[in-house]
């Protein structure tokens, strides 16, 4: 009996990210619920700019590339083209709390009927490690080689506890995948996610907490302590918003 | 006793699954490169596994296959 294997909606090659990056983790997750709602065929998937520009390589369902920061624009695009649609994004933090700020604000203000998949690791990965929006008071990144002072750069900023005071989000969670516990949470938000989307129910985000051993300067295993010990006191995990709380227990 | 299979050149050796694993099954070969230039894993007490998949949980590359 098998009890685990690659899911169907993730592609047979080898991911092109840097050892111990989650990406991976949460590409497989995403793949996992493609798989389980039986979704794959009529999936639409939006692939951001930043380390995960490739995405659309690693997703047996159709993929488009958006310009950076974008993808929740293109995806409206799509979604209200072909609503029959399954669509989301898969979107970093320079791509999505940086220059995609106005389309993420915006599409979650309109409660477009998508479903957006934010990965949070407080840096910006593929250009080598600048400061990012989300980058912790003091954290050391090429940018910021004696900390991050927020006087001079201001404050990271809080993606779900910003959403969730607008009137339009369906569902906003944070979630990390530091550890298998937090891995099977995080696999729960993200179908939730999909699910209102295939129930028609409107905008979902789901931010995962998620690790750079490279541009940290950690190993993999230290990079996940450092997500525990450093990110998830500062990014509280747990859900933001949901509409239909009640209606799901 | 379960079977781990490991799609052994997509490892990039980042050990989180050598973490995971609560019995001490899996070690990085030392004494052994992968066609990327990792020491892959391995399972170096294979009869220790109880197919928890907590390797498979966390590893990004999604290279271990569990069966029971």
């Amino acid at each position: 009996m098998v009890i685990f294997d690659k899911p169907h909606a993730l592609a047979d090659v080898p991911l092109h990210y840097c050892p111990g990056c989650t990406h991976g983790i949460i590409h497989r997750l995403v793949a996992e619920v493609i798989d389980e709602l039986g979704i794959e065929g009529k999936t639409v998937g939006i692939a951001p700019v930043g380390c995960s520009v490739m995405a659309y390589n690693y997703f047996n369902c159709d993929m488009i590339e958006a310009a950076h920061g974008r993808a929740p624009a293109v995806a409206t695009g799509v979604k209200r083209a072909l609503p029959e649609n399954i669509v989301f994004t898969y979107q970093g933090d320079g791509d999505l709390a940086s220059i995609g700020m106005a389309e993420t604000v915006h599409s979650a203000a309109r409660n477009e009927n998508i479903t957006v998949i934010f990965i949070n690791n407080a840096i910006y990965g593929m250009t080598g490690g600048q400061m990012a929006p989300t980058s912790l008071p003091g954290q050391i990144t090429q940018t910021s080689p004696y900390g991050r002072d927020v006087n001079h750069c201001g404050y990271p900023i809080k993606i779900c506890e910003m959403l969730s005071t607008l009137d339009g989000p369906e569902y906003v969670a944070r979630v990390a995948v530091n550890n298998v516990k937090n891995v099977r949470a995080a696999k729960k938000a993200i179908k939730k996610a999909f699910e209102n989307q295939v129930n028609g129910l409107g905008f979902s985000l789901v931010e995962v907490i998620s690790s750079c051993p490279t541009n940290w300067g950690l190993t993999p295993e230290k990079a996940l302590e450092w997500v525990e010990s450093k990110m998830i006191p500062y990014y509280p995990l747990g859900v933001y918003k949901d509409r239909h709380a009640d209606s799901n227990e | 006793m379960a079977k781990l299979t490991f799609k052994t050149d997509n490892c990039k050796g980042c050990g989180l699954c050598v973490n995971a694993c609560p019995k001490g099954v899996l070690s990085l070969a030392a004494d052994k490169i992968n066609k990327k230039g990792h020491h892959p894993v391995e399972a170096v007490a294979p009869e220790k596994c109880i197919g928890c998949a907590f390797c498979a949980t966390m590893c990004p590359d999604c290279i271990i296959k569990v069966e029971k």
